[in-house]
């Protein structure tokens, strides 16, 4: 039952994300790649981590998704990426490169077998134990997060400004 | 419950598509998804892994990416309607200026 389930949202995840690179509309690779998150947002919750899936569905589903399809429908009218493209060769070896990626991937990952093991106690995901952590022993780089955030902010507004 | 080699076998999987996607298309901001998709897979593996060593560190480490992807976006965006200010097009074949 729950591999069924598992396979069912991998196959969502992974037909979202391909969607999202196959398709020549901008606006409708964002869908897709809403649906993706929230299909990620779904494994967390398998995984455990429920205080991350539901950041997730705020965080990115919520924020920055919505960031991305304004920009998409400020900068892009209708349809683009048509017309003939340069460099098709070149671009068409990315799927042999890919290939070649995941392979190593698969690799590593199977080599790095080891470990604590499987039978590990699973770990609460929610509120608690994660804010546990970020305030004892991950207080300095949770503090440089706003920081980061606050920088950003400022360097947003100094890009948009209109010159005058 | 299912094995966590099955998440990082999907995060590889994402991974991978999210790579091809920055390689293959043209757009700025769906090269920026495509990052987006590759960060993600990141997260899952970092929570999989979490999940078998038996601590939420691995979470904790997502929650960073997570603020760190969101400023990423933000500033990038800022930079491509910048660019697009100045170009009036959105073609990252356009953008050589600071080709060495």
């Amino acid at each position: 039952m729950a591999h069924a389930a598992f396979f069912v949202v991998a196959a969502i995840a992974v037909v979202a994300a391909l969607g999202l690179v196959l398709r020549r509309n901008a606006i409708h690779g964002a869908l897709f790649l809403v649906v993706n998150l929230g299909a990620i947002a779904v494994l967390y919750q398998t995984l455990g981590a429920e205080f991350l899936a539901w950041a997730q569905v705020i965080v990115y589903a919520g924020a920055i998704m919505v960031l991305f399809v304004f920009a998409i429908m400020v900068l892009i009218p209708g349809k683009e990426e048509t017309g003939p493209d340069p460099r098709r060769a070149w671009r068409l070896l990315a799927f042999p490169a890919g290939a070649l990626l995941f392979l190593q991937l698969i690799v590593v990952v199977r080599g790095a077998r080891g470990g604590a093991g499987s039978g590990a106690p699973s770990v609460g995901g929610g509120v608690e134990s994660i804010a546990g952590l970020l305030f004892t022993r991950y207080l300095f780089p949770f503090e440089l997060t706003s920081v980061l955030l606050l920088a950003a902010m400022v360097g947003v507004l100094l890009l948009a400004r209109r010159r005058v | 419950m299912v094995p966590e080699s099955y998440y990082v076998g999907l995060s590889a999987i994402l991974f991978t598509i999210g790579v091809v996607g920055v390689v293959i298309r043209r757009n700025p901001l769906v090269m920026f998804m495509s990052i987006e998709l590759m960060l993600n897979a990141a997260n899952l593996a970092l929570v999989a892994f979490g999940r078998r060593v038996g601590n939420a560190d691995g979470q904790a480490v997502v929650f960073f990416v997570m603020a760190v992807a969101a400023a990423e976006a933000a500033v990038g965006l800022a930079i491509i309607v910048a660019i697009f200010r100045l170009r009036r097009r959105l073609s990252v074949d356009d953008l050589s200026l600071m080709r060495w």
